[in-house]
């Protein structure tokens, strides 16, 4: 909201540092987000007097005016048709900044010479003072101080612009700002004149009010003006207006606008010869019905808006905006002023609903007291009467069935310090809240002054946000300011803290991720469907489906991630047409699994841990070489992250959507699978924009949970091996199809291997046969082992992977011995 | 078997003591030209070993007339001595030039490649965040980002067209296929972590001292101080006699914490409907101060309504952004760089 400071210095006295004003009131809840100069700052222009008009001896459309400028006289050419001795008016002296009446951009005044005459500065039009668009004639000042006087001091004001929070519906008004200022600076306010004579005959039996929407309209009021004039409001009204961000219109339109500033209540003035028979009607719209708004467009109408009507029709959606019917014209003599109380959920899903949040209805969304209503009511048809000439009719037609009586709170003094953590003396609560418009009485039986007293505090209509001892408590706390408020630590027994194992878990996977050399990414929850079905399988978006928005940003932000894998693929893109050789992500985050029978609807949210690589392997000095970041090296990374984690992997060849089959794999734990491993289908990784050799990994860490070691419990620490062991290598000749891992493992189930290794790979000239070199290390935990005892697990191991690998073995081995 | 042995037969007779010991002058020539480490062990083995000529002599002293033998012995043992000392001499020389050609590395070049990986600025500052309150006593927890209405609004005291919703635009989630309309309710992505609150308080009991971190979405415009995601951190403390200094004092200890020493904390007057008094809290820097969350005494309502005896407990609540908490300590100018992930830019962290 923007309030002019002239207009708000008509209601109450203003000190002299307006910041320190605006401060306070920021401090105070009122949150002052600019003080903006209205007209800028006219540098260089001051208040001049007209002393001479003289023709142009060269041009008969030109003349030469000399201007007292304060300091001297000086003559310019000037063009306007208006200008004549005796007018003050704002003169431009040489330098002046101005704002130039066909580019709307500033220039700075320089000393000119037109048809042979030397012209030392200008007398300025409304447009080059940025005023207005008037560039006619020259602007004419009306009681201006002495020549010489900067126009800032004469024109200028100054606005402050207010986000304000939505429970103080009443600062959406000058008096509610100014009610505010007084009780912060303890001022005097003086609230605007509401009297009226009525001139007219009685209102009764010439227009009538039929409430049938009572749930929605909570007071109606209707006040008769007839024989207005129609023609532009005073200047004064026009500059407030045009300050506080409206547009002058006619002296009828610009009242309603200014009370409506002023007091907070929207008000609406129908011609009243254009509503049938006068008689007004507050109802539910009927099905089919509908409306053309004062901005020209036709609305449909239904029973969930709620219409002021005339019998003809709906001529007004209440509370929202009029209709183009009734609306007040350069015809209008006579007018029907309404000045209502509706219900504030209506009026906000109505301007929701047409998407016309309106000044007028943000106010009612917000909540007005409907004791504003006649005072408003009043206050239009004073300066109707004053302004327009009208002639108000006696009487108010009033609908207001359930009047509400005043609100009382009872604030105990000891919650200011249960809640505040501070003492407030009882007579700066009383003050503080008296300052404000509260009633402040002590309860009988209570002493007051005592901090187990209590007070009666009666609250003033228009807070409608206080209602309850604590809203009494922050009233006191922001009229006295929290600056005094001390810094207490907090005290009192710690609460048990349950351990989240699915945070501690997240947070673990994050450090490995970074430790294996990867960087974390954050990406979007939301992504597109599109994206999703380039990495998931159409049948895991189809039962059910990703859950979507129904209001979304966009098509590329309207699904509920059930993969990460396409923010990371996104990620990558960017880096890589950004100049990146490689990129070595990871993400984890939430996925958002939709349920097909849970009862809410709501997802599962599943933490996922994923990463991707793409690129060009660096050498030994960092330089890129052509070789591409393979399967293997983000294999390392995956390893490092189970390794971190204590986990033990077997990687399972499998196809999956969206990967290459043959560089595929399940990661599985104890029959279990909680991942892959991959390199991404050419497809998938030219949908996403990345190089064809991308590699990705996926772990489900809601499945890694249950596997991993809590890494919160203590390990058992295993006693070293005291007997040595013995090392042998072996190389054994595989067919097609065999998994090296498979082999390795097979050869460590014997109970006397600690380990078996692969050390080496190489494909043999047989078609799809190779040589697998495992080296294997025996050791007993009891004894040193004899030359015999590795015959026998030697030839058992031998038969197990001939039998089971038709593995045989190249060469013969030896057993080397080696330290335990 | 060294194969370096020179093979000696038994039955050759003992050379000659004195020529014995004569030779090895010829010895230490011979080694001083040797500049291989195994070359000077098979010199040592051909003259010190034990089927050295210089030992067979030795051996054969006691075969001598005992005439010869007191200067034989001297002559040879005076050989021996020489060549013992002059082979080591030759290796401890050789090893000395190996080990000076071993240095002439330039030090100057590049290690081999490791990769360095790195967390997310919003996960650093989230755990800076977290630990900052974890030392005073608060632990976390975490809820889910599809929310009902009820735990997003209507239990924190928004209800249907409240006029606060306006200022919290919300993505609302479009019925599942097939859905029955009467029996669904509508779903939302949390607009912010205050559903944490309602969700601990319904299942737990008083003393309460939790922090909520957690992603929160806008419906609204990017630009460089708006994101529509947005990592928020709930905090909430109930317990008898807490007020609002203990929030001032909680959150000026966090603020030094992230921001450093010599930091104030100031409050204003604001407005959440879940919160009674409602404050914005600003920060002092030495550029002025800086907003940096809403927070307020958890509103008696909903005490009320959780079961507590809201005249014997209060509560504090807070909700801060830990974008705009990165923001202010990275310097960082642009909220929209956090989501773009950029390895430029998360490189930095």
């Amino acid at each position: 909201m923007r309030v002019p400071l002239s207009w708000l210095e008509s209601l109450v006295p203003l000190p002299e540092d307006i910041p320190a004003l605006a401060h306070r009131l920021t401090l105070a809840g009122l949150e002052v987000t600019d003080i903006e100069r209205v007209g800028g700052e006219w540098k260089g222009v001051v208040v001049g007097r007209v002393l001479e008009v003289r023709p142009h001896p060269g041009a008969d459309r030109l003349r030469l005016v000399t201007v007292d400028r304060g300091d001297g006289a000086q003559t310019v050419v000037c063009g306007a048709p208006n200008v004549a001795a005796g007018q003050d008016i704002a003169f431009a002296g040489v330098g002046a900044v101005l704002t130039d009446p066909r580019t709307g951009k500033p220039r700075r005044l320089k000393k000119s010479r037109i048809r042979g005459v030397v012209s030392g500065g200008m007398v300025c039009s409304e447009a080059e003072l940025g005023l207005s668009g008037e560039h006619a004639g020259i602007l004419v000042l009306e009681d201006a101080p002495a020549a010489g006087t900067p126009l800032a001091d004469v024109l200028g004001d100054r606005v402050l612009v207010f986000d304000l929070t939505p429970n103080r519906a009443d600062a959406l008004s000058i008096v509610g700002v100014a009610r505010e200022v007084a009780a912060l600076t303890g001022a005097r306010l003086r609230l605007p004149e509401t009297g009226v004579a009525a001139t007219g005959p009685e209102i009764a039996g010439r227009a009538g009010i039929e409430v049938a929407a009572p749930d929605l309209c909570h007071r109606f009021t209707l006040a008769l003006i007839e024989d207005v004039r129609i023609g532009p409001s005073p200047a004064w009204m026009q500059e407030r207006l045009a300050a506080a961000g409206m547009r002058p219109i006619s002296n009828l339109v610009d009242i309603t606008n200014y009370v409506m500033l002023e007091l907070g209540q929207p008000v609406h003035a129908f011609d009243a010869d254009r509503v049938r028979d006068r008689r007004i009607l507050v109802r539910r719209a009927e099905p089919g019905e509908s409306l053309t708004t004062l901005d020209g467009r036709e609305r449909k109408l239904d029973p969930d808006r709620l219409v002021i009507a005339d019998p003809s029709g709906p001529i007004a959606l209440a509370g929202v905006m009029g209709g183009i019917e009734t609306e007040v014209t350069d015809e209008t003599r006579n007018i029907l002023l309404e000045v209502a109380n509706f219900q504030p959920t209506s009026v906000r899903r109505t301007a929701r609903a047409f998407d016309l949040f309106s000044d007028a209805a943000r106010r009612f969304a917000w909540g007005l007291p409907p004791q504003l209503a006649p005072l408003a009511s009043a206050r239009v048809c004073r300066l109707l009467a004053e302004l327009a000439g009208g002639r108000v009719a006696e009487g108010l037609l009033d609908y207001w069935p359930e009047p509400e009586g005043p609100v009382h709170v009872r604030l105990r003094r000891s919650r200011i310090p249960q809640v505040l953590g501070m003492e407030v003396p009882p007579a700066a609560v009383e003050d503080s809240l008296r300052r404000l418009g509260f009633g402040v009485e002590s309860v009988s039986g209570s002493d007051a002054s005592r901090p187990d007293g209590a007070v009666c505090v009666n609250v003033p209509y228009w807070r409608r946000d206080v209602r309850a001892p604590d809203d009494l408590v922050e009233e006191v706390a922001r009229i006295t300011g929290y600056d005094d408020l001390p810094a207490a630590p907090i005290e009192g027994a710690v609460p048990r803290h349950p351990r989240l194992p699915a945070r501690e878990l997240r947070e673990r996977v994050r450090d490995l991720g970074a430790d294996a050399g990867l960087f974390e990414v954050q990406t979007y929850s939301l992504v597109s469907a599109e994206d999703l079905a380039a990495v998931l399988p159409p049948e895991s978006l189809a039962s059910p489906p990703p859950l979507r928005v129904e209001n979304p940003l966009g098509r590329a932000r309207d699904t509920l991630r059930t993969s990460i894998l396409p923010g990371l693929f996104r990620a990558a893109a960017l880096n890589l047409d950004r100049g990146a050789r490689s990129v070595r992500l990871f993400e984890v985050g939430r996925v958002y699994r939709p349920l097909a029978d849970d009862r809410d609807g709501r997802p599962a949210e599943e933490e996922r841990a994923v990463a991707l690589m793409a690129g060009v392997r660096p050498d030994r000095f960092g330089s890129p070489t052509t070789e591409s970041l393979d399967f293997f090296d983000l294999k390392a990374t995956l390893e490092r992250v189970l390794d971190g984690l204590r986990l033990e992997a077997r990687f399972r060849p499998i196809e999956r959507f969206g990967m290459l089959p043959g560089r595929t794999a399940a990661v599985d734990i104890a029959r279990q699978t909680i991942g892959f491993l991959g390199q991404a289908h050419p497809d998938t990784a030219g949908f996403f924009g990345v190089g064809v050799e991308t590699c990705v990994w996926e772990l489900d860490l809601s499945r890694v949970l249950g596997l991993a070691p809590d890494a919160g419990a203590p390990v058992a620490a295993a006693p070293l091996p005291r007997h040595p062991s013995a090392s042998e290598d072996f190389a054994f000749v595989v067919g097609p199809g065999v998994l090296a891992a498979d082999l390795a493992g097979e050869v460590s189930s014997h109970p006397l291997v600690v380990e078996a290794r692969i050390f080496d790979d190489y494909p043999l000239e047989r078609e799809g046969a190779r040589s697998l070199g495992v080296a294997v290390r025996y050791q007993a935990p009891n004894r040193t082992l004899a030359e015999k005892d590795l015959v026998k697990v030697r030839r058992t191991i031998l038969k197990r992977v001939k039998r089971r690998f038709g593995a045989v073995v190249r060469g013969a081995p030896g057993a080397r011995p080696a330290r335990p | 078997m060294d194969p370096l042995e020179p093979v000696v037969t038994p039955s050759q007779t003992p050379a000659e003591p004195l020529r014995v010991a004569a030779e090895s002058s010829s010895a230490l020539e011979e080694l001083a030209t040797l500049d291989r480490e195994p070359d000077v062990e098979a010199w040592r083995v051909r003259w010190l070993g034990r089927r050295s000529q210089l030992a067979l002599a030795l051996r054969g002293l006691g075969r001598l007339p005992a005439s010869e033998r007191a200067a034989a012995g001297r002559a040879l043992n005076q050989a021996k001595k020489e060549l013992t000392e002059g082979c080591r001499n030759r290796l401890a020389e050789l090893r000395e030039q190996a080990t000076r050609r071993l240095g002439a590395l330039d030090v100057s070049l590049p290690g081999r490649p490791l990769p360095r990986g790195g967390l997310h600025p919003i996960t650093l500052t989230e755990r800076a965040v977290v630990a900052a309150f974890a030392a005073m006593g608060f632990h976390v927890i975490e809820g889910p980002e599809v929310e009902l209405d009820y735990y997003n609004f209507e239990a924190l005291r928004i209800p249907a067209d409240h006029p606060a919703r306006d200022a919290m635009d919300t993505f609302w989630l479009a019925p599942p296929e097939g859905a029955d309309a009467r029996r669904s309710r509508p779903l939302l992505l949390r607009t912010h972590t205050s559903p944490n609150q309602i969700r601990f308080m319904e299942a737990n009991d008083p003393p309460i001292r939790l922090i909520a971190p957690g992603r929160t979405y806008r419906n609204e415009a990017t630009d460089a101080t708006h994101e529509w995601m947005i990592t928020q951190t709930e905090v909430l403390a109930v317990d008898r006699g807490l007020t609002l200094a203990h929030l001032k004092g909680t959150l000026y200890e966090f603020a030094r914490r992230l921001f450093g020493e010599d930091r104030e904390i100031r409050f204003r007057c604001d407005y959440f409907p879940f919160v009674e008094p409602g404050v914005e809290v600003s920060v002092s820097s030495p550029g002025g101060w800086i907003e940096i969350l809403g927070a307020g005494m958890v509103h008696p309502e909903i005490l009320a309504r959780m079961g507590y005896d809201p005249e014997a407990y209060t509560g504090f609540a807070a909700g801060l952004g830990v974008e705009r908490i990165a923001m202010l300590r990275h310097g960082i100018r642009d909220i929209r760089r956090f989501y773009e992930n950029d390895l430029r830019f998360l490189r930095q962290f």
